[in-house]
């Protein structure tokens, strides 16, 4: 076994210095360098378009995915080895993408054979960009609340209402959407998960300006949408559970957000060239103790990751404790980007300009704000703990 | 090393449950407190639990130990602070234990080891001399003389002081510039001419007392590492005791955690279990996260001492500065969620409080262990 994975990764090291573009192998300095993939998305270069057509094409950017389904087949050690030698040249995701992240595991689990071989192929290759149509203007928090109805048509349904608050709306190419196909049933039964294009007529796209002067959400408007029956995944009326699986990922993937990544400074290496320092401390007494404060929290977190992993492999499951990394992640980036603000000063408040690449700390900032808001606020976050791990009555 | 505890390990862990609940529940502390129990715990526990080969878990064989490694001990460790049993446990099969096993003093083992690993003896380390967590502070001298040293000098705080067979004093040896050079280790036998104690019975029921060393003599041999180079060891002594006092303080973090729960699930006001609201849902769920921290850095922390590994010290100052925040959250919140009876003598929960305000401080507390944390990181 062992041999088999040395050998592995001598195959995988081959590949990625023949295939891996120089350019890619260096750590994304913004959010905006980063490959969505989809219909309209544009190439910043060459080797950017590259990269992603040769991952796709190999599988490896949904390496776990059946080979069948256009994923790369990996077992689990597998994938450790392909992550280990990618960080190793500092290659670049070669797509960041909703459909890995978020729906291909809820197609892989509930969808038929069909579904899986019709979207989880142009997910892979990084050919359809999906978004997610959950919340609702009053299904936030209570997002079992959501209204948005789905009428049985005889052969499709026709979908009306809006979602609010699906991240790059206006970029998806496909949604995957919580809709009411029976308004009579409580407000958990009822609920459908269906997939459509963004093109289908009907549909309408609006950004919303958020405190940070970017839109990354928006809000979609339905009128009498058509949506063929064959796009609808899993029971009928039983898409709350789908939708709760798929809140697991999204929860995990958030919540890594609280870790620094790797090759990035720490926050207080960052202060030591900022504000500097006598004898190898701080020269602010109080920003030093609340820079330790985090990193002890960040460590420990970090070590809890990994301990959840190993017990993973261990054949424990994760269930309900995503809900809690989700918190605790979050909260760790806001107090991050807080303490960012603070060591840089005034030079942190710039809004415009090329110096401070169009005020990205300040904006990054206030972006952390939504992080303890979307995919379910920290208290939603803290009342699933307490029922469902603690079994606290109510 | 996977962040998961072994098989074995977790045979280990359950066994100690096992006979903790049955043998030393938290009642056998309330007994020895209220009959007053001079030693402040059961020798005949205590040989009970030297059965159980907990005294040997990190003694290496040759010297008659189990050689099991800190992880195991470190479980142990927690199993008593979620009974709060008293034992020697920290004091000899830890901290002294580990001193004469990092001086690689091979007479010095040779004579002590098997006797610790057997429960014949039980050592105390003498290092603190103010009321501050200051080991690098040394005024207690060590003077040559022919064939040894002559020690004196005070020590306070010292763990199980009052039933040590012998203790490992740190003393200075040469006045330099530099605070954690010029120190050295000695083993003094408790019986020493000039040796004299204080005790103190602590809001623990633990006893803690002061050594005073008047003109003690002890042999070239009793000199434990390197003369001047003790200040090392020694720190490598504190941080696996500081580990353990952290697998205590996760013991009795949890513990209280879990009656806490229990009683928001029993008690009524309002017509309600007090568990539904959310004002105590919302510090119950930041609990339980602050909780599974402890856990990974405990784990983390005996993996790196019995990997030997260059990440002990920040480990260890992880482990005691989040356990100490943790334990001390987890105590107080006990305390307040179960309301009147939680501040009563008559029910158990105070005594978590009283256990943990005493490990957190001693070996150093949660803001020393920050501020060694940071100036480690490089700021």
């Amino acid at each position: 076994m062992s041999e088999d994975l040395s050998t592995f990764r001598a195959e995988v090291r081959d590949w990625l210095a023949e295939n891996c573009p120089e350019e890619m192998r260096s750590p994304l300095r913004s959010e905006k360098e980063a490959c969505w993939g989809g219909r309209n998305f544009t190439f910043q270069s060459e080797a950017q378009r590259l990269w992603l057509e040769r991952m796709g094409k190999k599988g490896w950017t949904a390496p776990a995915w059946p080979e069948e389904y256009g994923g790369g087949g990996l077992n689990r050690e597998q994938v450790k080895v392909l992550k280990q030698e990618m960080t190793r040249i500092n290659a670049r995701g070669a797509l960041y993408s909703f459909g890995i992240s978020m729906l291909g595991p809820a197609l892989l689990k509930y969808g038929n054979e069909e579904q899986k071989h019709k979207f989880l192929p142009s997910i892979v290759r990084g050919e359809i960009r999906w978004c997610q149509g959950y919340s609702e203007p009053n299904a936030g928090s209570d997002l079992a609340n959501l209204q948005a109805p789905a009428v049985d048509m005889g052969d499709h349904y026709i979908l009306n209402g809006s979602k609010i608050w699906t991240s790059y709306g206006d970029y998806g190419d496909w949604m995957f959407c919580l809709v009411r196909t029976d308004p009579q049933a409580t407000k958990h039964q009822g609920i459908s998960f269906m997939l459509f294009d963004m093109q289908t007529p009907g549909i309408t796209v609006k950004p919303i300006l958020l405190i940070s002067g970017r839109s990354p959400f928006c809000e979609v408007f339905f009128e009498d949408v058509k949506i063929p029956k064959d796009q609808q995944v899993g029971e009928l009326n039983k898409g709350w559970s789908i939708a709760k699986y798929l809140l697991t990922h999204e929860r995990e993937m958030i919540s890594w957000s609280g870790l620094s990544t790797s090759g990035t400074k720490s926050i207080g290496e960052i202060a030591m060239e900022t504000i500097g320092g006598s004898d190898g401390t701080l020269d602010d007494a109080f920003m030093r103790a609340d820079i330790a404060k985090f990193e002890l929290d960040e460590m420990a977190f970090a070590l809890t990751i990994e301990r959840a992993r190993d017990e993973v492999k261990a054949g424990v499951s994760l269930g309900a404790v995503s809900s809690w990394y989700k918190y605790f992640g979050t909260e760790l980036n806001k107090q991050r980007y807080n303490l960012l603000m603070d060591i840089n000063g005034n030079e942190a408040l710039a809004w415009t300009g090329e110096a401070s690449g169009d005020g990205k700390l300040a904006r990054d900032w206030l972006r952390t704000k939504g992080n303890s808001i979307e995919g379910g606020t920290s208290e939603i976050q803290l009342n699933i703990v307490a029922k469902h791990i603690l079994g606290l009555p109510g | 090393m996977a962040l998961v505890l072994t098989e074995e390990q977790t045979m280990l862990r359950d066994a100690a449950r096992d006979f903790l609940n049955a043998r030393a529940p938290l009642s056998h502390l309330r007994q020895l407190r209220d009959e007053g129990v001079a030693e402040g715990f059961s020798r005949e526990l205590w040989a009970e639990m030297v059965e159980m080969g907990w005294a040997a878990i990190i003694i290496p064989e040759t010297f008659g130990g189990l050689d099991y490694g800190y992880t195991g001990l470190g479980l142990v460790l927690e199993e008593t602070g979620r009974t709060l049993t008293p034992s020697p446990l920290l004091s000899t099969a830890m901290l002294g234990a580990s001193a004469l096993m990092l001086s690689d003093n091979e007479v010095a083992c040779a004579e002590w080891l098997p006797q610790i690993a057997a429960g014949k003896k039980l050592l105390a380390v003498a290092f603190e001399e103010s009321d501050q967590h200051r080991p690098a502070t040394v005024n207690c001298s060590a003077e040559p003389r022919p064939s040894g040293f002559t020690l004196n000098g005070n020590k306070t705080a010292v763990i199980d002081g009052h039933v040590a067979d012998a203790f490992i004093v740190s003393a200075r040896t040469r006045r330099g510039e530099n605070l954690s050079e010029g120190v050295s280790l000695f083993l003094v036998p408790g019986d020493s001419p000039g040796l004299s104690m204080t005790n103190t019975e602590l809001l623990d029921n633990h006893q803690s007392c002061e050594i005073h060393l008047d003109r003690v003599s002890v042999d070239r041999i009793q000199l434990l590492g390197p003369l001047h180079g003790g200040c090392p060891i020694l720190q490598k002594v504190l941080d696996r005791g500081r580990i353990g006092m952290a697998a205590e303080m996760l013991g009795i973090a949890q513990e209280t955690f879990e009656r806490t729960m229990q009683y928001l699930k029993e008690r009524k006001q309002f017509g309600v279990p007090i568990g539904v609201f959310q004002a105590l849902q919302h510090r119950a769920a930041i609990l339980f996260g602050e909780i599974e921290l402890c856990k990974s850095a405990i784990l983390k922390a005996l993996q790196a001492v019995d990997e030997d590994s260059d990440e002990v010290p920040i480990l260890a100052s992880l482990a005691k500065a989040k356990c100490g925040q943790t334990a001390g959250l987890a105590t107080a919140e006990g305390i307040q969620m179960h309301g009147g009876i939680g501040m009563t003598d008559e029910f158990d929960i105070g005594f978590f409080i009283k256990r943990w305000r005493s490990l957190n401080q001693q070996l150093g507390d949660s803001r020393y262990h920050l501020d060694r944390f940071a100036t480690l990181k490089g700021y």
